[in-house]
């Protein structure tokens, strides 16, 4: 993992201090709310519903064990004691007095975090594959380079005041955990004649006008991937629009400008980019590279097998949680944050020491967040899965859902959300609950559900197999459901289905839309998702139009 | 003060450019010695004119407008050796920013001036210290 060097810690400190001045200011009234406002995004400080909400980066989803433990004493400390991980890999403190926010500025600094750039119209908080590092079929290992992107896009001069916000993913595997083509710009790694480079892709997002984004270049190599990031940064700085917030992020720049017209300009800026750099930049790269080398993994399973065998609890927990490591002998386990009736992302304090414990007995001090919500242990010997297990049992994170129907994307929503249209954490946790009442989910199989509260999409819905985006209609909450959708490397927009549900109606929908489902498919092994590719959504929206249906025919 | 202010590293002035100065608009009069440039300009279109210029002056309409930053990077990779000026609504917590881009100095109203007094422009006039980009750019 990456260690923060000298330069790194006074950069932070010197930050810190001025945000810490700048508080000063607004408390003694020098500074009146709107002039702090600028100012607090800088440092992720948001003024939502009931209080501030701190978001602090989680670059590209990586931590320690002693990141975790500071992250829960700042949440006992300051907080409620509970945290929320978010879909970019942030975590977001609800409840904290602006007074003690420099005071928890200060203790992320000790182990190496901060929450600058998690908002305003900047570079966001670069995320990457969750898996990385681990996944048995990774081409490369995305951190050093969203490590290397960090550090060029922190306080980046040019940058700061961009037309929107920005938001840049990284993946290292064709499976494309890390949903790049719903990013600003996505990268992805692959070898070309023994060469690492990037695919870039630009403009995809979701959103209120969701675009799956375009191949802006089929490969950048890594010595000239900072330039050409500039060039297009730069390019969208002079050319997005400024004159209506909806229409200023890049996939706009994209839509309306085209692709090739922002290749010329691209092309054109990088000239005069990339001889701004002397390669200094694949210096640090080298270092950064260096931090970031797998651990010492040690052969031998143990006695898994046996467990395996003998357990079908455990057998059940490790069928759905693991994913193959690039080790014959570990594995890569997801911890679900999705219990069924909790509020999807949410960790206690508790829970935060007992995953941190995890990480440092057993699986060589590492931890990731997952953009679905979940935290991942990446380097999990087989031989220790089942006291983790057992652990895990005890602290209430064994559940076994992770890509099942109640592993659920949901955003705040109006539960604390200032720009939330309506409910999105009730309608998770009553899925979820509804999910393990029929005993169905694991017969389901793969499917993922993801619930906005708003047009802003930070649930994701779009890319759902359901979506589910609930909208304000004359002061009731009102349901939009979605099909289709992937977020996958063939990522796709989910189509709307028809008409909202109420609030009270939206489970049944999905219910209905599940058993349609299991009545359709061609056997287990299909998926949710290959069902309806292979229909279309007629009989999906039988199911969930009964009434209408017969009207029509009759 | 009355009349704009120049904020520099050694902080706060008067105006000292005596010259006129044009606007960069759809070309450069031949007998520019200083000029004004728009966020919209495209300043491409001054190539072969920099040695000649004393003063570009870029305008920043409001201060979450970050237009201005690219033109004097831009600028400064064209060539541009000349005074590079940052005009308009900036903020002192910009003006690391700005002497980052490349700009010499920034122009405010006397008013700004007033909200913002010299100390808090002093307190990033150390610009080159904590610069990412200057350790990934060697």
């Amino acid at each position: 993992m990456y260690a923060y060097t000298d330069f790194d810690r006074d950069f932070l400190a010197e930050r810190n201090a001025q945000f810490r001045a700048q508080v000063a200011r607004r408390i003694d009234g020098s500074l009146t709310e709107d002039e702090f406002k600028p100012l607090r995004l800088m440092n992720g400080l948001y003024l939502q519903l009931h209080a501030y909400m701190l978001r602090v980066a989680i670059p590209y989803g990586t931590l320690n064990g002693g990141q975790m433990r500071q992250l829960a004493m700042i949440a006992d400390r300051w907080d409620k004691g509970y945290g929320h991980f978010t879909t970019r890999q942030n975590i977001q403190y609800n409840w904290p007095e602006l007074r003690d926010v420099p005071d928890m500025l200060d203790a992320l600094g000790e182990v190496g975090m901060h929450a600058i750039q998690t908002s305003g119209n900047t570079i966001r908080n670069v995320t990457a594959d969750h898996f990385a590092g681990a996944a048995a079929e990774e081409v490369a290992d995305p951190r050093p380079v969203a490590e290397l992107i960090r550090q060029w896009s922190t306080d980046h001069p040019e940058f700061q005041f961009l037309p929107r916000k920005f938001k840049v993913a990284v993946t290292g595997s064709a499976l494309d955990r890390a949903v790049t083509a719903a990013h600003d710009i996505g990268l992805r790694l692959v070898e070309r004649e023994g060469e690492i480079g990037a695919v870039v892709l630009v403009g995809g997002g979701l959103g209120r006008t969701p675009m799956i984004g375009k191949v802006l270049a089929d490969f950048v190599a890594l010595p000239d991937l900072l330039p050409y990031l500039e060039a297009v940064v730069a390019v969208y700085n002079l050319l997005g629009r400024r004159d209506n917030k909806y229409k200023a992020r890049i996939k706009i720049t994209v839509h309306e400008n085209g692709i090739e017209e922002i290749r010329r300009l691209v092309d054109d800026e990088y000239v005069t980019r990339r001889a701004a750099f002397n390669g200094a930049d694949m210096q640090l790269f080298g270092k950064i590279s260096a931090d970031f080398a797998a651990p010492d993994f040690v052969d031998g399973a143990g006695d898994y097998a046996a467990h395996y065998a003998d357990d079908a609890i455990f057998r059940s927990f490790v069928d759905t949680n693991t994913a193959p490591h690039r080790h014959k002998d570990y594995s890569i386990l997801t911890v679900s944050l999705k219990a069924h009736g909790a509020t999807p992302g949410d960790a206690t304090s508790d829970q935060m020491r007992v995953l941190a414990e995890l990480a440092e007995s057993y699986g060589h001090d590492e931890l990731r967040i997952s953009h679905e919500q979940n935290v991942i242990l990446p380097h999990l010997p087989k031989r220790h899965l089942r006291a983790v297990f057992d652990a895990l049992s005890g602290a209430g994170l064994a559940t076994a859902n992770i890509g099942l129907a109640s592993d659920i994307i949901a955003c705040p929503g109006m539960d604390y959300c200032a720009l939330a249209t309506a409910r999105s954490i009730p309608v998770a946790q009553e899925i979820a609950t509804r999910f393990e009442e029929l005993k169905l989910e694991h017969e389901v199989g793969p499917l993922k559900i993801k619930i906005s509260g708003c047009i802003n999409a930070c649930g994701h819905h779009h890319v759902g197999h359901i979506g589910i985006l609930g909208l304000d209609r004359a002061g009731v909450e009102n349901y939009q459901i979605t099909l289709g959708g992937d977020g996958g490397p063939d990522a796709i927009i989910g189509e709307r289905a028809g008409p909202g549900f109420a609030y009270d109606e939206v489970v049944d929908a999905i219910e209905r839309l599940v058993r349609a489902y299991l009545a359709i498919r061609e056997g287990a092994d299909e998926t949710f998702l290959e069902t309806y590719k292979r229909t279309g959504p007629a009989p999906f929206k039988a199911a969930l139009y009964p009434a209408s249906e017969k009207a029509h025919a009759a | 003060m009355t009349g704009a202010v120049i904020v520099t590293d050694a902080g706060f002035a008067a105006d000292d450019w005596r010259g006129s100065r044009l606007p960069l608009g759809d070309g450069l009069p031949a007998n520019a010695e200083a000029v004004d440039v728009v966020p919209v300009d495209d300043v491409a279109t001054l190539a072969g004119h920099l040695d000649r210029l004393s003063l570009i002056r870029v305008a920043f309409p409001n201060s979450a407008d970050g237009r201005g930053f690219t033109l004097a990077r831009r600028l400064r990779a064209m060539g541009y050796r000349g005074r590079l000026r940052a005009a308009g609504h900036v903020l002192a917590d910009q003006y690391a920013m700005a002497r980052r881009a490349g700009f010499d100095e920034v122009e405010i109203d006397a008013d700004l001036a007033a909200r913002q007094p010299w100390e808090q422009w002093q307190a990033r006039a150390d610009w080159q210290a904590h610069d990412y980009q200057a350790r990934l750019r060697g």
